[in-house]
């Protein structure tokens, strides 16, 4: 492949577009109301009706607004059709010259959408995900193009340093302090990873990224393989996401019919291989080092670090490991260059975050905003507030790792920075809304319990600590607990966040000491007055 | 020296997909998860016989076989039923009622979560979070998600499934 071959694509796709492009959302949210016979029934009318030179009816990955799915976008009208059926769908072509269409029109122009910047998810809901043209035709691989042939990987990474991005797993560790770290690392081989286990229940962004726009993210990934002198990558992904697999490897095959991957790459030097590994179902994966021991076919369970997978990773290989959405801001960091990128956010926090707002929100669905927004504007403004006019309570991020943030701090900016400040964190980017119907003290237990679960056993105080949590929360839940439970939960909290070995247990305590902080009330009024040492059927007992 | 290879356990042609997904990979230790994906697509779970062989032609101990079989939620060591229904409690659904979608499934049918019934008919699971938060409560039936769902809409959906397989 060469940069004339590139552009010959674009152009000869260019050509061939037609007037009016009608779009269907086919990523799993909308697919799951059958928008495939949607898709296929738009087809059928355009054909009927002979509009075939003039209409493409395409099939597009998320629009974002998944809560009013499955959505239907018509360019250039910019018209937008939400909650489309197979029935009312061949009233949008037939309404396409003129007239109203049964479906109903959503507003493309509320805060929803208008608040939003698109980054990552630029070519999201415009682009066919499983078409390599489509995305070529949207300057896909131009960038690559532009890293092998004309930077030095030292030069990438000073871009990537300079742009301020912060890895979007959660921790926001300086993605290019890490590039610097595997490029310095010597080994006879190197890897680059892909960490696609969203495993953080209330999340999806991932799953969305890569199921609307696979080939950017693999695109990202090359560029990191060339910049820290890797060949071979791995994208692991959970297997509750069978349609980003399927796509991931479509665009994956496609890229190497290109040489676009495989050997010599655009014809350089540069050699570059992905597979995607599909993980079996265990949330402790998510985890750098269990990815790992499960990429090489073992129980997936952490070791301690240092060594850290950029020295001594995959196979005892310097390894680079970043997140999807990561990945997916390096093409147009070194686009539209890293100074632009700097400009976006805050001091500390670069660029857009994708979060998934769900919950009890009127607008759910996934929204890119830039980093400093303020958590106000997010739930109230773009998500329309809670439904049936219930007051919104609090706010979840960063899932089982992460904490509640109360109403009375909703003007606090989005950064990495200002979360953590209020006991919670960024996190992957879910953000599960609470009303005030929502028990602060059962969410609390939900997830411990979901911590209790998933923990992989190598360590005592994650596998012992979060089962005696779990107990004591569900005592007070049940109004079975007395002060002095909660004094032991406090002290267990503490006990398990310091000394587990794994982020999981480390974090697992942070849901409960983050609405002990702001909704102790809600604790103190189940205890029960009429116990006061431990409750009746309490962890004692179960001891002896 | 020269490896050999352990025979296909049985005739049945799904083993050769098995044995070709091994090929790929190169017989290599690190494709064990690989493969035990193979093999629950090819014959529903994962038997004693099917861990044995797989043990043998990747030349891995089979304890270390079983632990990540038993380790991964995603493996089942048990035939699935006929039907399958998969709950999402995953926070979104949750907090939108997905445990009372699921204590209404698990009245209905008389099993629960992690159970198949008598008849063989349904296998009821829960999920961490299959990532279809917008539309939560998300129940995934016989491997198509439906989103919005709630007691009243799940119990019926599964009548509906079951009296068209009897």
């Amino acid at each position: 492949m060469l940069l004339e071959e590139l552009d010959s694509i674009a152009q000869k796709i260019t050509i061939s577009r037609k007037e009016i492009c009608v779009r269907c959302c086919m990523a799993s949210g909308c697919m799951s109301s059958r928008s495939a016979e949607i898709k296929d029934a738009m087809q059928h009318a355009v054909t009927s009706k002979n509009l075939g030179d003039r209409v493409e009816v395409r099939r597009v990955g998320c629009m974002g607004f998944c809560g009013q799915g499955p959505m239907v976008s018509v360019e250039p009208d910019g018209l937008l059709y939400e909650h489309v059926t197979v029935e009312n769908a061949p009233s949008i072509i037939d309404a396409l010259d003129g007239g109203t269409a049964q479906a109903e029109l959503g507003d493309a122009k509320q805060p929803f959408f208008s608040r939003q910047l698109m980054v990552v998810r630029a070519n999201n809901g415009r682009i066919d995900p499983e078409s390599i043209e489509g995305y070529i035709e949207a300057n896909g691989y131009r960038t690559l193009h532009q890293v092998l042939h004309e930077m030095q990987p030292a030069h990438v990474i000073e871009a990537i340093v300079k742009s301020g991005l912060r890895g979007r797993g959660g921790a926001g560790y300086p993605t290019g302090l890490k590039w610097g770290t595997v490029a310095k690392s010597a080994g006879a081989h190197k890897f680059v990873i892909c960490n696609g286990d969203e495993g953080d229940p209330g999340a999806y962004m991932d799953r969305s990224v890569l199921e609307s726009d696979p080939h950017r993210v693999i695109e990202g990934m090359a560029i990191a393989g060339y910049a820290v002198g890797a060949d071979q990558a791995f994208i692991y992904v959970r297997a509750e996401y069978p349609l980003a697999v399927s796509r991931l490897q479509t665009a994956i095959r496609q890229a190497r019919q290109h040489g676009l991957l495989g050997t010599g790459v655009f014809e350089s030097p540069f050699n570059f291989n992905v597979e995607v590994r599909i993980g079996a179902g265990a949330f402790v994966c998510g985890e750098e080092t269990a990815l790992m021991a499960s990429i090489e076919g073992n129980r997936g369970q952490p070791h301690p670090r240092p060594p850290f997978p950029a020295e001594r990773g995959l196979w005892g290989f310097p390894t680079l490991i970043n997140n999807v959405e990561t990945f997916a801001n390096v093409v147009p960091i070194l686009e539209h260059g890293p100074d632009w990128y700097a400009s976006l956010g805050t001091e500390k926090s670069k660029g857009t975050k994708v979060f998934s707002l769900t919950g009890k929100i009127r607008n759910s669905g996934l929204i890119e905003v830039p980093m400093g927004i303020t958590i106000r504007e997010i739930v109230e403004e773009m998500g329309g507030g809670a439904p049936g006019n219930a007051k919104v309570k609090a706010i979840q991020t960063g899932g089982p790792s992460g904490g509640c943030i109360p109403a009375e701090h909703f003007d606090t900016p989005v950064d990495y920075e200002s979360l953590v400040g209020l006991g919670s964190i960024m996190g992957s980017g879910g953000l599960v809304v609470m009303d005030e119907h929502t028990n602060m003290v059962d969410v609390a237990r939900f997830y411990m319990q979901f911590c209790m679960e998933e923990s992989c056993g190598k360590c005592i105080p994650c596998r012992a600590g979060t089962v005696q949590m779990y107990e004591l929360l569900t005592k007070i839940v049940e109004r079975r607990g007395a002060q002095k439970d909660l004094e032991q939960l406090e002290e267990l909290c503490d006990l398990v966040k310091h000394t587990s070995l794994c982020g999981l247990g480390q974090t697992a305590p942070n849901p409960v000491l983050s609405t002990l902080r702001y909704f102790r009330n809600e604790y103190l009024e189940l205890l029960n007055k009429e116990v006061q040492e431990f409750g009746s059927s309490g962890v004692q007992e179960q001891e002896t | 020296m020269k490896v050999i290879k352990p025979p296909l356990p049985s005739e049945d042609k799904r083993w050769k997909i098995v044995d070709a997904k091994m090929r790929r990979l190169g017989y290599a230790g690190h494709a064990l998860i690989e493969t035990l994906h193979t093999v629950q697509e090819s014959f529903g779970y994962l038997d004693g016989d099917a861990l044995s062989f797989v043990a043998r032609a990747l030349r891995v101990p089979p304890s270390r076989v079983y632990g990540v079989a038993t380790f991964y939620n995603f493996f089942s060591l048990k035939p699935q039923g006929t039907h399958t229904c998969v709950v999402c409690l995953g926070t979104a659904c949750y907090v939108k009622g997905a445990d009372k979608v699921l204590a209404a499934i698990e009245k209905q049918n008389g099993i629960k979560s992690g159970e198949t019934t008598s008849d063989k008919q349904l296998s009821l699971l829960t999920a961490r979070c299959i990532g279809a938060c917008a539309i939560g409560p998300a129940v995934i039936y016989d491997g198509l998600v439906s989103g919005h769902q709630t007691p009243e809409a799940a119990t019926e959906k599964l009548k509906g499934i079951l009296a068209h397989a009897a």
